[in-house]
């Protein structure tokens, strides 16, 4: 009966996200599901003047792992570069939700990142916009 | 009525624990059962005793091997009263035998336009197949829908069952719901506007007395390892005329006549659909866990589930906020899906889990079927030849805790 994967953090989380929610003109928003079990996630990110970034907002249904993910993700990438988001290691992640996950339930904890990397990656590197000039 | 501790004693798995100290329960029998060891001991024996290739070797072994193969092809034709043998075709699963007809039978048969009857209660194995080959053939897959209590909409059948459409394919019991189809209507109203009619009997095999002569549907098919046997193996069934006019699916040793470098003439019915070597231990397998349900009796087998889930559904619909999917038990086979207020599926079944309670939570391979109830995924608790009352009850405290867990 060992629940540890339900600590307080996660069910906090779950009832009360994080940066929940749509942003006016962002830079990008992108959506995804985990086919294996239908779950949805939308992250909209906007960049500020120096490419970091300043504003950040997902919606989404789901699982209270993929929830609390998405908000424990969405809270960490403010003020991060396009290409820091870019790498975001799925590894830190795990360790910021910090419990231990299945590999089952692993898929619906990185569902958040996946659909920000997806989103990342899907618009132009505005710094190489900036260096490339064509 | 069945003895469930006599029944209990059959499965080795049983005595399994889920945890250090936990003891397993078993609530994900529709998504594969587990195996009594009498089948377990017929598919060792069989590697034991007379393994070998079949239709090829002169020696005993092999003669035994064919034997122990063809013998376990008619047990399951009795079993669901086949008109013959050769009217069972081995496959791998229930999702073989689909593409088998979607493929061999509606290249061949359908043409632009034709249409394709599902409905929309199926698993994706009744209906990605159709899917693929209406894409190909430039024919329409329509759907009959399904009403609020997870029933079939009879009424709008007729609008959607025209002469248009070549072939009817629809689940005899839905894998989330639970709902017993009438079959035998069914197929009827398909052959009065001279589609042919199949039948998934994924769910139905393993749970009902079977007989396809009664339902004169034109094929079903159903997988070995949701009813007491391995994995690997699965049935279709299809009537010897039709399966007479169709090609192959696949081609290879087995399935043909003569070849020659100019061509090859087919094998008849049924190694004509059976290429290369076959799941030999797997359909040994399969004929001995037939024989085991026969043994219990497939009405006592149906009598005991629609006891334990009229006993769970009521259970199940006293917990606040549960939502139970699906009919009454009446009409029901031995599956209970639902949803919890604020509470994810996955959540639901992680949190059963350290009790030892495996039940499934997703989709269960109907899509179409969660989008239409706008939910994305459902818990799923199904029932065997082995669940208890006290299961059950462990279950439904289980669901309470999780509750807590969630501060609900
Ligand atoms: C109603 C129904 N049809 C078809 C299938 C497919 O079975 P298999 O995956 O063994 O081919 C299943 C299995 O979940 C099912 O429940």
């Amino acid at each position: 009966m060992d629940d540890s994967i339900y600590r307080e953090q996660i069910i906090d989380l779950y009832e009360n996200p994080l940066n929940y929610g749509e942003l006016d003109a962002p830079d990008w928003s992108y959506e995804e599901d985990n086919p294996l079990c239908g779950d949805v996630v939308r992250i909209e990110v906007k960049l500020g003047a120096d490419g970091r970034v300043t504003e950040v907002a997902w919606r989404g249904d789901g699982c209270a792992i993929s929830q609390a993910s998405a908000s424990i993700l969405t809270e960490e990438i403010k003020g991060l570069t396009l290409d820091e988001v870019r790498h975001f290691d799925k590894d830190r992640l795990l360790e910021l939700i910090g419990v231990p996950l299945s590999m089952a339930r692993v898929k619906c904890a990185l569902l958040s990142l996946k659909v920000l990397k997806a989103g990342a990656y899907g618009i132009p590197d505005p710094t190489h916009m900036r260096e490339g000039g064509s | 009525m069945l003895d469930v501790t006599k029944t209990r004693a059959d499965f080795p798995i049983l005595q399994v624990e889920a945890h250090p100290g936990v003891p397993l329960i078993f609530l994900d029998s529709a998504a594969s059962s587990q195996k009594p060891e009498v089948v377990i001991a017929a598919m060792d024996a069989y590697y034991r005793q007379m393994h070998a290739n079949v239709h090829r070797g002169i020696y005993a072994l092999s003669e035994a091997a064919t034997n122990a193969y063809e013998g376990a092809r008619a047990k399951i034709a009795r079993f669901i009263n086949a008109a013959e043998p050769a009217e069972l075709i081995f496959v791998r699963n229930a999702t073989e035998g689909f593409n088998l007809v979607a493929f061999a039978w509606g290249r061949a048969n359908l043409q632009p336009g034709d249409e394709i009857l599902l409905t929309e209660m199926e698993h994706h194995a009744n209906l990605v197949p159709w899917q693929m080959v209406a894409a190909e053939k430039g024919a329409v897959v329509k759907y009959v829908p399904f009403l609020p209590d997870g029933t079939l909409d009879m009424a709008a059948l007729p609008g959607l069952l025209t002469e248009r459409v070549k072939i009817f394919s629809f689940t005899a019991v839905s894998n989330v719901f639970g709902t017993v189809n009438p079959v035998k209507q069914l197929v009827q109203m398909a052959h009065e506007v001279g589609a042919l009619a199949m039948v998934d009997a994924a769910q139905a095999a393993p749970h009902l007395p079977m007989d396809v002569q009664d339902w004169e549907c034109d094929f079903t098919a159903f997988s070995s390892h949701k009813m007491c046997g391995p994995t690997g193996i699965g049935i279709l069934y299809g009537r010897r005329a039709l399966l007479e006019t169709m090609p192959p699916f696949m081609g290879g040793g087995d399935m043909i006549r003569r070849v020659t470098l100019a061509g090859s003439t087919w094998n008849e019915l049924p190694w004509k659909f059976e290429a290369g070597t076959p799941a030999i231990a797997e359909a040994v397998g399969l004929g001995t866990a037939v024989e085991y349900l026969t043994g219990l009796g497939m009405d006592e087998v149906h009598a005991y589930e629609q006891y334990i889930t009229t006993y769970a559904l009521e259970a199940l619909s006293e917990i606040d906020g549960l939502t139970l999917l699906g009919p009454s038990a009446q009409q029901r086979g031995g599956v209970a899906a639902f949803t919890m207020h604020g509470l994810h599926p996955h959540d639901i079944a992680e949190i059963v889990d350290k009790d030892g309670i495996a039940i499934r939570a997703g989709h269960h391979c109907a899509m179409p079927l969660h989008h239409k109830l706008s939910i994305n995924a459902s818990a799923r608790a199904s029932f065997y030849i082995h669940t208890t009352t006290e299961e059950v009850d462990k279950l439904v405290m289980s669901l309470h805790r999780a509750k807590k867990v969630f501060r609900l």
